[in-house]
Formats: structure tokens, C-alpha cells, sequence
């Protein structure tokens, strides 16, 4: 599975992506950030504050969307482009 | 078509490509957007601009594809700069041609309603003292939420 961050999430995480593998627990965007909050600073205070987007392969999704092994999952905060 | 680039645009160019072996057109509108001072501020120099390589073009492709649904238009173009922008530089364009100016005037503006909330690029804006990345504006989402109810 491949983890993206975006913009200012990016920033504060210190992070562009990551590749996951052993990702049979994983059933959705929420679980994986679960399991990244509990790296403790910065992840949790940057995942838990303010709003958060969620893409699945490059199409909008929801925290609750199911998710697979092979799957690109982006967060990113509220988009300002135009 | 639609480009994401940090090279400028020039808009005339843009323009007379609608024109190229397309007789059945009558109008065509465009909309150009630039970098800006913002609020109170006056010590605006510039703003770098990210986006999500390959979600972008299916984004803006979607958005494009309802407008087609939506209005009788026959081209749309859409050019998105990123990267290091400076005051007063040229972010975006939209470009509409259709054989009537209301499907053009209409769709040029749905199109960068909904660039504005489902593209995903976002802004850093750069001054003369710091940098700060830009918050969402919630009367981008009611422009957007017009459409649904037209």
C-alpha cells in the first residue's frame, strides 16, 4: 500500500510518502491513521488536527471508504488552488 | 485539454487554438486567474504552488466531463501553473468555446467553481517576513453548491 501527504500535512509530518506492506489489518483510510497516530509527535497532533482529505487512488474518498493492499491513499488538507 | 505547468501561458495563444477548424463556433469565454495581495496584507512577494500528479488531471477531467453534460460547448482548456509563482503572475485559465456565449459564459464559471474545491492543488503563500499555507475559503464551497440547485 502506498501512503501520501500533501501540502501542509506533508510539512508537519516530515513526510511525502510511505510504501506499506503487512497491511492485512487495514480495511480503511481511518485504520491507517490510527496506526500512524500511534507514532506519537507529530503524527498525532498534525492527524488529528484540523480537516483531512482522503483519496484512494487519486478519487476522493471518505475515512470509512474500504481500502486494498494495492491501493494509493493520499491525505491532504482542504485544497486552495484557482 | 488541460495542463499543469510552471511555465506562463499566453492567453491570446490560448484563444486562437479555439479558433483552428472550428467554424461552429460563436463564443468563447475565458477566465484568467493571478497571484494577489490578500487581506490587509501589502508585503505579499509571491506563492508556491503544489498539486497531486496524476489525481489533478482526473479531477479536472471529471469536472470538465459535466460541464460537456451540462452545457452545449464544444472546447474547454484548462492550463494550471505550479511551482514558484511571483506577484501578479498567472495561475490559472479556463477557456470555453460553444456555438452560443450563455453554454461558454456558464461553463467557464462552473469549471472554476469546482476547480476551486475539488482540484487538488493547494497555496503557500510567501512573504516579505514568512511563509504560510492557504486555508480553505468557505465561500468557495457555496460558489460550488450554487450549481446544484440550477
Amino acid at each position: 500500500m502506498k501512503i501520501l501527504f500533501f501540502a501542509s500535512l506533508r510539512e508537519r509530518l516530515n513526510c511525502d510518502q510511505e510504501e506499506w506492506t503487512g497491511t492485512s489489518d487495514i480495511t480503511s483510510p481511518q485504520d491507517i491513521i490510527n496506526r500512524l497516530i500511534e507514532r506519537g509527535a507529530p503524527w498525532d497532533a498534525a492527524l488529528k488536527s484540523g480537516k483531512l482529505l482522503v483519496s484512494i487512488n487519486q478519487e476522493m474518498a471518505h475515512l470509512s471508504s474500504d481500502v486494498n493492499a494495492d491501493d494509493e491513499v493520499a491525505f491532504f488538507p482542504p485544497v486552495t488552488g484557482g | 485539454m488541460i495542463r499543469i505547468q510552471q511555465a506562463d501561458f499566453n492567453i491570446q495563444d490560448e484563444l486562437d487554438k479555439f479558433r483552428q477548424d472550428c467554424p461552429k463556433i460563436g463564443a468563447i469565454c475565458s477566465f484568467t486567474g493571478l497571484v494577489r495581495e490578500f487581506g490587509d496584507r501589502t508585503d505579499l512577494t509571491g506563492m508556491f504552488l503544489e498539486h497531486y500528479p496524476g489525481m489533478t488531471e482526473k479531477a479536472l477531467q471529471k469536472i470538465i466531463d459535466q460541464a460537456y453534460e451540462r452545457w452545449p460547448i464544444e472546447q474547454v482548456s484548462v492550463i494550471h501553473r505550479v511551482g514558484e509563482l511571483n506577484l501578479s503572475d498567472q495561475i490559472v485559465f479556463v477557456g470555453v468555446s460553444s456555438a452560443h456565449r450563455e453554454a461558454s459564459f456558464a461553463a467557464c464559471e462552473f469549471i472554476m467553481d469546482y476547480l476551486k474545491i475539488d482540484a487538488p492543488f493547494w497555496k503557500k503563500e510567501r512573504t516579505t517576513s514568512d511563509e504560510n499555507w492557504v486555508e480553505e475559503k468557505s465561500t468557495d464551497q457555496q460558489r460550488a453548491a450554487r450549481w446544484k440547485d440550477s
